[in-house]
């Protein structure tokens, strides 16, 4: 917010006034979210995800505190619990289904938002903490959905416990007694069950703090735009209210039809059926698996399967691990001055490689393990560290990127013909901005 | 993005009068509205939720079989999750609660006005002290019946009558008598 241009907050009602003098949120709001907070005029529908995402955060904690007004977490009575609320309380059945697709949604939506700041450079300076705050919530996100995942206390919720909470194990000398203290047991059992949901209602209001960090690092430089190019001046921008809420509010108001699609039409589509079978300690099911939006760090775990002087089971939870943890070190390990994939010829191409591997390694990680499958993981798994560790800083040493635009008035001048001509042609009613 | 001339054409376009209903504010308004509609219906569910879920409502009615309760007697049952006297009044109880003139009363009801017709000797009341929710003794075989017969609360010493209405003591009301319907001769539905 620090635009020179920026409207300052001029309360004109006298209520408003006395409020200002007193609690001064009304002008905090305007500056953040209203008509005081100017945003490149130029940004796309790409940038609708992280409001997007704030949306269905605040959809599942409403969800989430209703539905813990009937659920027991109890191993002997949380299944029947949450069978209760899809039959007999009151339109409990819907509230359930939009808390788990909200879930899956939520990871759609930060999905998108992560791979538009690696398209657009976002992740760079200024903006390194917004990228990595960003990071904070994704783990965050993961933790939460696993514990909550655990709560009905189903096949795979057991099940997937086990095998999550395997990963400590992995840790020399200190794994099991920490895999234990985790669960507060040998196995998942009333105690895992009981802290999970404690810390299920707890981080999703750790995660809104973060998220307000991660907004108010944003605000300070500003957004990004899909030029990359800085904010010159007042005609690269336009205030957030009312054009940014309108853009925002319209593509949520779409968005959320799809997610009614889905939570009306096909609520158990991106669902595991196992899990409507109650946990039994007794009985592995045939084919463990995490919910889709775990998918490619599950293949990524299941890539090592040969002891390279660490257990192969270490190999896997580290490299699970790191993929993550190296996220945090992308600023530095691309250092291109241009932040935009749209004038970066050569990243562009391997930026939509990493798309397809990213989705492959979806597809390995939910396919049973068969040589075919395991290969291919491997394949796309080493490419992931690749073209972190290794392309990216490469491409951001050799490559010549595209001329950048003066400014972003002028990149969008230039997009339309007539427009882009210049004054002196005689065209009436023209005139350029740059210069 | 918005330009100043897009802006300009939606002023000159269609508009009731000079100073009426402008093109934008309808624009404005209506898909907020709408917008708000949908919030409203997705926060009633939300409200919804807390209302007593469908195995609660089931509970709602029970059925009792009379059919054991002699003359003079009274069982407790369960409705609600609350306790329920039934009482099988004796002529005399009835002739006793009859003599009383209504009038005098703190809450003046007559038996006939508690119990219902073709079922008179039936007294079906709810076992919770008015005054602040003991259940009155008098129920069980051998339980201390009151100066008036009826029931007595050891709380604080509401003295019931035999048609279970209050005659000494702080209880402001008699003791409730819920909705019930006789299915047959030997079982009534409550609630």
């Amino acid at each position: 917010m620090s635009f020179s241009w920026a409207k300052p907050y001029e309360p004109k009602h006298p209520v408003m006034r006395w409020l200002d003098d007193r609690l001064p949120l009304p002008r905090l709001v305007y500056g953040a979210i209203g008509g005081g907070y100017p945003v490149p005029r130029n940004l796309n529908y790409w940038w609708n995800f992280g409001v997007l995402a704030g949306l269905f955060l605040t959809i599942q904690i409403v969800t989430g505190i209703t539905l813990a007004m009937w659920y027991y977490a109890t191993t002997d009575g949380a299944f029947n619990s949450v069978e209760h609320i899809m039959r007999d309380v009151n339109a409990g059945w819907l509230i359930r289904y939009v808390h788990m697709n909200g879930a899956s949604f939520f990871f759609l939506v930060t999905y998108i938002h992560i791979f538009r700041g690696l398209y657009y450079g976002s992740y760079k300076a200024p903006r390194e903490l917004v990228w990595m705050l960003g990071l904070v919530i994704y783990l965050l996100m993961m933790a939460t959905a696993f514990m909550g995942y655990v709560l009905p206390w189903g096949q795979m919720s057991y099940w997937g416990a086990q095998v999550i909470t395997n990963f400590f194990s992995a840790i020399p000398v200190i794994g099991d007694p920490l895999r234990v203290w985790i669960l507060g047991g040998y196995a998942p059992d009333q105690a895992a069950l009981t802290r999970f949901f404690s810390l299920h209602y707890l981080l999703p209001f750790v995660i809104a703090g973060v998220v307000i960090l991660h907004i108010w690092a944003l605000h300070i430089p500003g957004s990004n735009n899909p030029t990359g190019v800085d904010v010159k001046d007042e005609r690269d921008t336009l205030p957030f209210h009312p054009f940014y809420t309108a853009k925002d509010g319209w593509f949520a108001a779409a968005f959320l039809l799809f997610f009614a699609i889905v939570v009306f039409f096909a609520p158990n589509w991106l669902g595991n059926p196992d899990n409507y079978i109650p946990a039994n300690n007794l009985s592995t099911p045939a084919e463990i698996v995490p919910e889709w939006y775990l998918l490619p760090f599950y293949a990524i775990l299941r890539s090592f399967t040969a002891d390279f002087i660490l257990p192969a089971k270490l190999w896997g939870v580290i490299a699970m691990f790191s993929s993550i943890l190296l996220l945090f070190f992308l600023p530095w390990l691309d250092k291109s001055p241009v932040r935009s994939g749209n004038y970066r010829p050569v990243f562009k191409r391997f930026f939509w490689i990493l798309v397809v591997d990213v989705l492959v390694l979806g597809w390995v990680g939910g396919s049973p393990v068969k040589p075919l499958t395991v290969a291919v993981g491997q394949i796309a798994a080493t490419y992931y560290f690749l073209h972190f560790l290794v392309i990216l800083p490469l491409i951001s040493k050799f490559e010549t990127p595209l001329p950048l635009p003066n400014s972003i008035s002028e990149s969008v001048l230039h997009g339309e013909k007539q427009e882009s001509a210049p004054a002196r042609s005689g065209k009436p009613g023209v005139t350029t901005v740059a210069g | 993005m918005a330009t100043e001339a897009e802006s300009a054409e939606g002023s000159r376009s269609l508009s009731e009068t000079g100073e009426g209903v402008r093109r934008r504010d309808f624009l404005y308004v209506a898909p907020v509205a709408f917008a708000g509609v949908g919030a409203v219906a997705a926060v009633a569910p939300l409200l919804w939720q807390m209302a007593p879920p469908a195995d609660v409502q089931a509970q709602a009615t029970t059925e009792i079989d009379i059919s054991k309760v002699q003359t003079g007697q009274r069982i407790k049952a369960l409705w609600r999750k609350q306790p329920i006297f039934v009482a099988h009044l004796t002529p005399k109880e009835i002739a006793d609660a009859n003599a009383v003139p209504v009038s005098s009363l703190r809450d003046p009801e007559s038996l006939g006005q508690r119990t219902q017709a073709g079922h008179t000797q039936w007294l079906i009341v709810i076992g919770v002290c008015t005054h602040l929710g003991c259940i009155p003794l008098g129920t069980a075989e051998g339980e201390n019946r009151g100066p008036y017969g009826g029931w007595a609360c050891p709380c604080h010493g509401s003295m019931y009558d035999t048609a279970a209405r209050i005659r000494q003591g702080p209880a402001p009301k008699n003791l409730v008598v819920p909705p019930y319907k006789f299915t047959s001769p030997t079982a009534v539905t409550i609630g």
